[in-house]
This record gives structure tokens, C-alpha cells and sequence, in this order.
């Protein structure tokens, strides 16, 4: 497995693989459409619906990458304040613990009722689901600076502003972006999620309510289609992230020694 | 020698933690500028906390400590630690750069002498590798270029070589002595090697633990630079055994 072609090449030829015996089985057992479409099936219906599910893309993609900026501005902000008065800590974490361990569908209808902009109510739910890890590996990372190397910054006279940008900021780095690998799959089951509680509601609905409204009108293979975007959307933000965490502790961090 | 020397003395200085451990108990010692010092003495018997208190990291519970970094002089104290304690996401450069950089230099100001300690600790050729790519001897030479940047005029080492082997370490050790006939700083070396301390100090002064304290002083008398004939001479082994005799009375 040293070759970085296999590597490449196994994960590659499982997935085409499970296709065509998808493919393979729909058609033998000459499976109905609305019960299980084929893979082609899928495509062609996709490529068919393209205007329109390409918009709901947008939609739910916006509200995906808003959530996550904004669960990024927040668990960065709340985990220094956290990191700089530990009585802040002590005295909110049991509140973001609380929104962390409530699930989202069950808060997305309350949330749907005071907020009046769907739009605004789908971005709170996506980013309560995305902010904790961020936080919580912020402020690990935070905790986690070199004693020796406070010593050093403080044995040198450093400024609060250069202790932050010099020492602190690159020792959380690490974790803040392990927490943006979660959160940015999280933020998308977040948008997902209460998508699906507010249902076609709003002017501009998301892939969500596309496959709610499929499966009102039993339009499987249109369910099959908005789904392959979901789960391609899903793996753009992971591979995304990747490509980010190499590109910036690529050179120093064990992470990403390979 | 150097007319602004500073005054590096602790007058019946004792540390006792929160916890209640008594770290160091009425010591009293006072470094010559220019002098080449050693403490040792077994772990937990508050020679780091000596360190501590002279580089202002830690405050007395009672007595008097008189050190540069007291006078609000912090560039002119430097640190040494027994892991280099490097930033692992900065070039060994940048890494040199740090104190410089706080203090305001930029990278262009700062480069003439930064490269000049890269030379002279034998980093020319790394300053671009990351600490993560160094072994432990090289680490130890970027923290050593870290602290000698400054031209600091008190060097405190908290056991700089006890992780590296043998051989690293008698290197590092020569080379030490080199850079500090060449800058001329006063250096507190922490150590528990008998054998370390003997060859490199100008003064050994032994502790004990619990509570950690002074409880003898040896002058070693040997002119500098101390070459591998000293090592080997009856002299040597004569200190290194009077060393051991008060250590193992020390426990």
C-alpha cells in the first residue's frame, strides 16, 4: 500500500464498483423506479432537473457555509474569551453544552416560530449543530501552548497583542482546523436537518425540501438526484478542509506527517 | 570586565508553593558577572526554582533577589530549558528571530544577526528546516542561537543537555564553554551531572532536596579553554569524586 497510485486507485474502483452492482441489480431484478432507481437513472434525472436543483444547491450551500463562517467567528471569539477569563468559562459552557447535546430537529420548529426569516432561522439551527466543536477544539488548543514557550514570550517582554498573534494563534491552529473538519460536515446535516423541519416554507427552498417535495409526488429517482448532490456537496467540504489542513501545518504538524 | 555588569544574588531567599512544599530554603548566592556557574544537585531539590526567580518567572515568599530581568532588562536575561522548546511551526530562522521580534526588530534588522549565531552554532545550512526535521543536538542548537541573539548579558540553562546523548553532549558542552568565552555573559548552569558540572564551571555549587538549599560551594580553578587533557587528569577525577561524596551526603 506504498504506492500512492493503489491509494488512489482502491478507494476509486470500490465506489465505481458498488455503482455498477447497483446498477447491475436494478436492472435484473428489474427493480421499479420509485422503488429503487438505477445509478443511470439517477444521472439522467439529475442532469434532466439540472436548472432547478441547481438553485436549491445554491440555497442549501449558502446556508451550509454561512452557518459554518459564522460557527467559526463564534467558537473562535467564545474560546478566547473563555481562554482570557475563566469565569466566563465556568459560568456559559454548561449553556453551549446544553445547545450541543439538544438535538437540532427537536429545537428547529421552536426556533422556526420565533424567528420570521426562514432564512436567518435555518442559519441559527445549522450553526448551534457547528460552533461547539469548533469551540471546544479551540480552546483545547488554546490550553494547550508549551508552558516553556509562555515563559520565553513573557521572560521577553512580549505584548498581549504579540503573545496572540506569535504564540497563540498557531498553537491552537491545529485543533481549531481538527474542529473545522467536524463542524463543516456538521453545518451541512445542520442545514439539512431543519430544512426539513421548516418543509417548503420561504421563498427559496433548499435540496432538502426538493426531496421532500419528490417524495410527496413519490418522484424517487428526483429524491436519488437531490441526495447525490447533498452527499457530493458533503464530501467538496471535506476534501476541501483537507486540502486546507495540509496546505497550512502540512510542514510542521504531526497530523499531517506522513 | 564589563563595567555595566549586572548583579545577579539571591540574599536568604526562600519559595514555598500554594501546595506548601518549601522549593528553596534562606539561599544565598551571588554570581560574578562573567562567571561560569553550576547548581547541582538531584531533581526536586529547587534549582530550577532558581532559575526562576532569576529570570523573574517566579516570585520569592521571602528574602531579596537582585537579576537584570528584575530591573526591567528583559532582553538581557535568556533561558535555556531542558527541551528546546522551539516553535514547531517556525523555521529554525524564525524561530532565532522570536526575541528580536518581540522587541520590535523586523525581519531585515534583525537578519545580520541572526545569521551571524546561525554560523556560529554551526545552523548555517538549516535555517530553513523545521524543528520537527532537526535532531535533538541541532534542536538544542537553535534554542542556544535563540537565547545567545539578544548578546544577553545572564544565561540561565535548566539541564540543557540532559536529553542528548553522550557524544551530542560533550560537543555541545565544548562548544559551550567556546560561546561563552567569546560573548563574556554570566551563565547559571543547572545540572545533575557530576561529571558535566565539573568539567564546565568555573563554580560548583551543591543542593539538597527538601527543602532545597546550598550545602557546598567548590572552586575549580581550571583556566579556560578546558580541553579533553583536563578530562582526563587526576585533578578532574579528584573534583568529580569530592562532587559525588557531597551529593551522596546531600541526599
Amino acid at each position: 500500500m506504498k504506492q500512492p497510485f493503489l491509494r488512489r486507485l482502491l478507494p476509486a474502483a470500490t465506489l465505481l464498483a458498488l455503482l455498477a452492482g447497483w446498477e447491475v441489480l436494478v436492472r435484473v431484478a428489474q427493480v421499479p423506479d420509485y422503488t429503487l432507481p438505477a445509478p443511470t437513472r439517477i444521472a439522467t434525472t439529475l442532469w434532466a432537473n439540472l436548472p432547478s436543483l441547481a438553485a436549491s444547491w445554491w440555497f442549501t450551500l449558502k446556508i451550509t457555509l454561512g452557518a459554518l463562517s459564522l460557527a467559526c467567528a463564534g467558537g473562535v471569539l467564545i474560546a478566547a474569551a473563555f481562554a482570557l477569563v475563566p469565569a466566563l468559562e465556568l459560568a456559559l459552557l454548561p449553556v453551549a453544552i446544553i445547545l450541543q447535546v439538544t438535538p437540532v430537529v427537536a429545537i428547529a420548529p421552536l426556533i422556526l416560530i420565533y424567528i420570521e426569516s426562514t432564512t436567518a432561522a435555518l442559519l441559527l439551527c445549522a450553526w448551534i449543530v457547528a460552533f461547539f466543536p469548533i469551540l471546544s477544539n479551540t480552546l483545547a488548543g488554546l490550553r494547550a501552548t508549551d508552558p516553556n514557550l509562555r515563559d520565553l514570550f513573557r521572560l521577553y517582554r512580549a505584548t498581549p497583542l504579540q503573545r496572540l498573534r506569535l504564540l497563540l494563534a498557531p498553537s491552537a491552529l491545529p485543533y481549531f482546523i481538527a474542529g473545522l473538519r467536524i463542524s463543516g460536515g456538521l453545518s451541512l446535516i445542520g442545514a439539512v436537518t431543519a430544512e426539513m423541519v421548516a418543509g417548503a416554507a420561504g421563498r427559496e427552498t433548499g435540496l432538502a425540501s426538493r426531496i421532500l417535495e419528490a417524495s410527496f409526488r413519490t418522484e424517487t429517482p428526483k429524491m436519488f438526484a437531490a441526495l447525490a448532490l447533498l452527499v457530493l456537496t458533503g464530501l467538496l467540504i471535506y476534501l476541501g478542509f483537507n486540502l486546507l489542513s495540509r496546505r497550512l501545518l502540512g510542514r510542521w504538524h504531526a497530523s499531517e506527517q506522513r | 570586565m564589563n563595567p555595566a555588569a549586572p548583579s545577579v544574588k539571591l540574599d536568604h531567599v526562600s519559595r514555598r508553593f500554594a501546595s506548601g512544599l518549601l522549593a528553596l530554603e534562606a539561599t544565598s548566592l551571588t554570581v560574578a558577572p562573567g562567571e561560569f556557574v553550576s547548581l547541582l544537585g538531584p531533581s526536586g531539590c529547587g534549582k530550577s526554582t532558581i532559575l526562576r526567580l532569576l529570570a523573574g518567572l517566579d516570585i520569592a515568599s521571602s528574602g531579596c533577589v537582585e537579576a537584570p530581568a528584575l530591573d526591567g532588562h528583559g532582553a538581557d536575561t535568556a533561558f535555556v530549558f531542558q527541551e528546546p522548546t522551539l516553535m514547531p511551526w517556525a523555521t529554525v530562522w524564525q524561530n532565532v528571530w522570536l526575541p528580536l521580534r518581540l522587541a520590535g526588530q523586523g525581519r531585515s534588522q534583525a537578519a545580520p544577526a541572526i545569521d551571524a549565531m546561525l554560523s556560529h552554532v554551526g545552523l548555517a545550512d538549516f535555517r530553513n528546516a523545521y524543528p520537527a526535521q532537526l535532531s535533538g543536538g541541532m534542536k538544542m542548537r537553535a534554542s542556544i542561537a535563540r537565547a545567545l541573539v539578544t548578546r544577553p548579558r545572564l544565561l540561565l540553562m535548566d539541564e540543557p543537555f540532559a536529553a542528548l546523548d553522550e557524544v551530542t553532549r560533550s560537543r555541545l558542552g565544548a562548544d559551550l564553554l567556546n560561546w561563552w568565552a567569546e560573548q563574556q555573559f554570566s551563565l547559571v548552569f543547572v545540572t545533575h551531572s557530576v561529571f558535566e558540572a565539573a568539567y564546565l564551571s568555573q563554580r560548583v555549587l551543591v543542593m539538597s532536596p527538601r527543602p532545597g538549599r546550598i550545602v557546598h560551594e567548590l572552586r575549580i580553578d581550571e583556566p579556560s579553554p578546558r580541553t579533553t587533557d583536563f578530562r582526563l587528569s587526576p585533578r578532574y577525577q579528584a573534583i568529580c569524586r569530592e562532587l559525588s561524596a557531597s551529593l551522596e551526603q546531600a541526599q
